[in-house]
């Protein structure tokens, strides 16, 4: 059972859930930006939730398939067509040996995920199927999928149906977007002007936000607390002595732009962190587009943790409807 | 009259470099597959090309214009 790339798009890769366990080593936990969308994806076709899709930005892949399947997309709204037809999002479908799977021009969001029932079969690397590009790692030969790729696709389960997700279950896209913060370990480097400003300025997702970082601009530069710089930190007040980098975290490098750590980040290194996009809204950074105007919010652990509960309650439901 | 449209959301630059002339100037022909500007996104550069023949009838948006996806970039006449 496989499926063949026609058309790649910008940057499509087979993505699961990633392989957590091996940050310390350097090798991130990569996985689906919208692990949400990816999750629900492979519900729609009765997959396991970790199943491998594919991950598309941007702009959608076209596909020929191989043998009759039953194929979801989530994530970002972008028109999906079957052999020119159009096909609901958020919802499974049908789709024959011989036909084409194609999308039309993104509307919302940044990145769609496509699951297949039975899931994508390439050799699992470190416990995953997760394409991490950089280390050549995972996926399909460790790289973005190109034209003329042939895919193996698993078998479709036992619990392979047609199913459609009632949008109203979707959380709503803040607007303007939010992203939630809880300050962190170099916090008290940025004077308290600068910690206001933080929250106060509008920043844009900038053009070059990928999957190892997304980097925000536009609103002023930060200052530092004076201090001598520590031995081994380089002169730059926002440099340290090299450090671990967490899932999540800030780094404002000299102070200008800051940059979130996501799913294919570096695990250390020697930029100060203010603190972390706290997991909730995570998956909402995976679907922004660039020079999306965004507000940074302060809150404290408790809302952090209660705000995760939420989202784990809001998936829960999801789970009960779909499976 | 055909559009030309973005495929992707980002910065859209009329040069091939900045100190380049921009890729095209109404007026000029232009032939299926031409490119006729670039768009920045993700640290790289996707050159947009015009899918059908034609006259070209000026850009649509600023250079260095922040573009959505599907957003019209220039015209064909």
């Amino acid at each position: 059972m496989t499926f063949e790339v026609v058309k790649p798009g910008l940057l499509t890769t087979i993505q699961d859930l990633g392989r957590p366990g091996y940050f310390h080593l350097g090798i991130p936990e990569g996985g689906a930006m919208d692990r949400a969308a990816m999750r629900i994806a492979n519900m729609l076709v009765g997959n396991p939730e970790d199943a491998a899709g594919l991950e598309a930005v941007f702009i959608g892949p076209e596909l020929t398939f191989q043998h009759d399947t039953l194929v979801a997309v989530a994530g970002a709204e972008m028109p999906v067509f079957v052999d020119g037809e159009e096909r609901a999002c958020w919802s499974s479908f049908p789709v024959k040996a011989g036909q084409t799977l194609k999308f039309g021009y993104l509307k919302t969001g940044a990145r769609i995920y496509i699951a297949f029932a039975g899931g994508i079969d390439t050799p699992p690397a470190l416990g995953s199927r997760a394409t991490y590009p950089i280390g050549a790692l995972g996926g399909f030969e460790g790289r973005a999928l190109a034209a003329g790729d042939v895919v193996p696709v698993g078998k479709p389960g036992a619990k392979a149906r047609e199913r459609t997700l009632d949008r109203a279950m979707l959380a709503e896209l803040p607007k303007p977007v939010e992203l939630r913060v809880l300050p962190g370990l170099y916090w008290h480097r940025l004077t308290e002007k600068s910690q206001e400003q933080f929250f106060d300025d509008e920043w844009k997702v900038a053009p070059e936000a990928d999957r190892m970082g997304y980097r925000f601009r536009g609103g002023r530069p930060m200052e530092f607390v004076e201090r001598d710089q520590p031995f081994g930190a380089g002169s730059d007040p926002s440099n340290i002595v090299d450090g671990c980098y967490s899932y999540g975290s800030i780094q404002i490098p000299g102070g200008t732009e800051p940059i979130v750590l996501h799913r294919d980040a570096v695990s250390g290194g020697g930029y100060f962190t203010v603190g972390a996009i706290i997991s909730a809204d995570m998956d909402l950074i995976g679907q922004l587009q660039p020079n999306t105007a965004v507000h940074f919010r302060r809150v404290d652990m408790d809302t952090a943790l209660s705000a995760r509960a939420e989202r784990r309650d809001r998936l829960e439901k999801i789970r009960s409807a779909l499976t | 009259m055909a559009d030309i449209q973005s495929p992707v959301p980002g910065t859209f630059y009329h040069r091939p470099s900045p100190e380049d002339a921009p890729f095209k100037a109404e007026g000029d022909a232009v032939a299926a597959g031409d490119t006729i500007g670039l768009v920045e996104v993700m640290k790289s550069f996707i050159e947009v090309e015009a899918e059908e023949a034609g006259t070209f009838g000026g850009y649509s948006v600023e250079n260095e214009a922040a573009v959505s996806a599907g957003d019209v970039l220039a015209t064909l006449k």
